[in-house]
């Protein structure tokens, strides 16, 4: 393994099996066989301190399932996972909390993201009050300001509820919570497609801000290949549970090698130059 | 090209708790016949409100005006119609319906018989618990109830098969969720084709689905768009899809118009600092530096008094905040080509 890498990722592996039952069986194509399916199938990569890693693929290719894995919300059938040599998938108690606040993650839908009955300021704030508990109401609550500042919303939204924002600055608070704890690496599920096109353009240029500003690693997760050329030093292109094309964005965007890859650049509808 | 669809000064305005506002604000636009107009806005920007004030679907209590324009085929009469020469030609122009003014039972008619809509999500758009040949039958039977039943199928399975839906008959006798997206968007335009519009409004058919579907669907339209003379309004916000389908174009930005013109002139060549924002703001391939748009839409009880884009806008003076600027053409562009800004002159 890499010394120098900031994540690296073996062989992660992640089945579900289809629920059985009349319900379950009558979905999907009659002509499919019934059975697991593969999440995600044999992953491995490794990132560098800086890097921006897009990710990219159709719906059901198991990008979303990666994410959650690398963010242990959900635990890999197999395989392995080292956060600067720690070992990450195994981690347990105290070793896991101090890795978490290492790794954290932007949200697709800013609105499901938010809690609705929570104070922007109590929402932003909460990984402090978790991860530093020895800090007083003050000193948290002067953390948060800067951070909402950071992110371009100000002070006078901490004390003002998710429903008072629009979805973009919804992002923002979710990228504040997610910053906060000023984490090495984010991992950023489609950050940006529940978002106007103008909005949307605000949040990536606020992410690679941000990624300057704090030596983020960064892993970007989006279906759309545009979005994912924007930002990406390096590109994995996700079928059916496996990276089928990885390379520098240039590579892969300009001489793409698998033909899923060529179908997917072939499929973009692009505007006229 | 005879005109199939014309808007003049089409306005909705919605009542709230701070008066009447306008989602859509003075829409003026021609559809000709086998013509794609796409027409581009941001949520807010009132393209989807324009679509189901079309349909006659607006909200309950929202105030219509002006006039939007349905060239009809000629009525072919009642029951009575029967006696009449069989030769007569079934699709003489007639003036034409307003469909800001139809009555109820006539909107039935024209609804499906001649204008029809697709949705952006196919699942939320057909009944989960209706086997989709149903579903379709009933759009059938809603103009001819007294077709024959095995007709009716026939013509549902032709549609399907028109919407290119593999195993017509299969599917026909399948749910909604048995469906892939695509399949679903393919089952809905046959749903919507089934009883003959000549005019099809699309409000984002391709936005929930996988690019490589997304492809398909596209060409999809393009072919039934080319075999049935059939008139598109599609409604998208991404300047992309417009790009591949569109012959004209028309920008949305707070319930306006703002730049319309034929859509390679306008993608290449925008007027108005909003489209070239937009266009400078959609991620591309290339990997061009984006350049955002700051700022966000103006609510609509808060418009300013001049023009709606000028708060955003890199290139206001002190001109734009006085009224709002009519559409004018551009100087140096194609006639048709428009804008609503006071730079363009």
């Amino acid at each position: 393994m890499a010394a120098d890498a900031l994540l690296e990722v073996r062989d992660l592996r992640k089945s579900y099996a289809i629920a059985a039952g009349v319900i379950h069986r009558a979905k999907g194509d009659p002509s499919t066989a019934p059975g697991g399916t593969v999440g995600v199938d044999g992953v491995s990569f490794s990132l560098a301190p800086g890097e921006t890693l897009g990710i990219v693929g159709e719906s059901g290719c198991g990008k979303t399932t990666l994410a959650r894995i690398l963010l242990r919300l959900i635990e890999p059938d197999s395989g392995e996972m080292r956060f600067r040599g720690q070992d990450w998938r195994g981690a347990r108690g105290a070793d896991l909390r101090a890795l978490r606040r290492r790794i954290q993650m932007v949200f697709q839908d800013p609105i499901a993201s938010l809690n609705a009955r929570m104070r922007v300021g109590t929402i932003v704030g909460e990984p402090l009050a978790i991860h530093e508990p020895g800090l007083s109401r003050a000193e948290r609550t002067a953390r948060t300001a800067q951070m909402l500042e950071a992110v371009g919303l100000g002070a006078e939204a901490l004390d003002r509820y998710p429903h008072e924002f629009s979805g973009g600055q919804r992002q923002r608070i979710g990228i504040a919570r997610a910053l906060i704890l000023r984490p090495e690496l984010v991992v950023a599920d489609e950050p940006v497609s529940a978002l106007d096109v103008s909005i949307g353009a605000q949040i990536l240029e606020l992410l690679d801000r941000l990624r300057r500003e704090f030596s983020l690693t960064l892993i970007l997760i989006s279906h759309s290949l545009p979005v994912v050329a924007q930002l990406a030093t390096r590109v994995s292109v996700m079928q059916a549970g496996k990276f089928v094309e990885s390379g520098t964005a240039d590579q892969v965007l300009q001489a793409p090698q698998h033909p899923y890859t060529q179908a997917l650049i072939a499929a973009v509808p692009e505007i006229p130059a | 090209m005879a005109t199939r669809l014309e808007a003049r000064g089409l306005t909705v305005e919605l009542p709230t708790r701070a008066g009447w506002v306008r989602p859509v604000n003075e829409v003026s636009f021609t559809l000709g016949e086998g013509e794609t107009l796409g027409i581009v806005g941001e949520s807010g920007s009132g393209k989807t409100m324009l679509a189901l004030a079309l349909m006659g679907l607006e909200p309950p209590g929202a105030r219509l005006k002006g006039e939007a324009w349905l060239r009809a085929r000629a009525a072919n009469g009642n029951g009575s119609s029967m006696a009449k020469p069989a030769a007569q030609p079934a699709a003489i122009e007639s003036a034409g319906d307003n469909l800001l003014t139809a009555a109820r039972e006539k909107m039935y008619t024209l609804r499906g018989g001649e204008i029809a809509m697709i949705f952006q999500e196919p699942m939320t758009a057909l009944n989960p618990v209706v086997r989709i040949g149903a579903q379709i039958d009933e759009a059938i039977r809603a103009h001819e109830p007294r077709l024959a039943r095995d007709e009716v199928r026939r013509r549902t399975l032709q549609a399907l098969e028109r919407a290119a839906v593999p195993e017509p008959a299969m599917r026909a006798r399948q749910y909604p969720h048995q469906l892939s997206g695509g399949l679903r968007q393919r089952a809905m335009i046959a749903m919507a084709l089934a009883a003959g519009p000549r005019v099809l409004i699309a409000d984002e058919p391709t936005t929930a689905l996988d690019v490589t579907v997304q492809k398909q669907i596209l060409e999809l339209l393009a072919t039934l768009r080319r075999d049935l003379q059939l008139s598109l309004l599609f409604i998208t916000h991404d300047f992309g899809v417009v790009a591949q389908i569109a012959d004209r174009v028309a920008v949305m930005y707070a319930g306006r118009v703002v730049e319309e013109g034929p859509a390679s002139e306008v993608l290449r060549h925008p007027r108005h600092p909003y489209t070239e924002g937009l266009l400078r703001a959609a991620p591309r391939l290339a990997r061009e530096k984006l350049v955002a748009i700051p700022g966000t839409v103006p609510p609509l009880d808060a418009l300013p008094t001049g023009c709606a884009f000028a708060p955003r806008c890199a290139r206001r003076v002190a001109e734009c905040d006085i009224a709002m600027p009519e559409l004018i053409h551009a100087s140096g562009a194609t006639e048709s080509h428009r804008a609503r800004c006071i730079l363009v002159r």
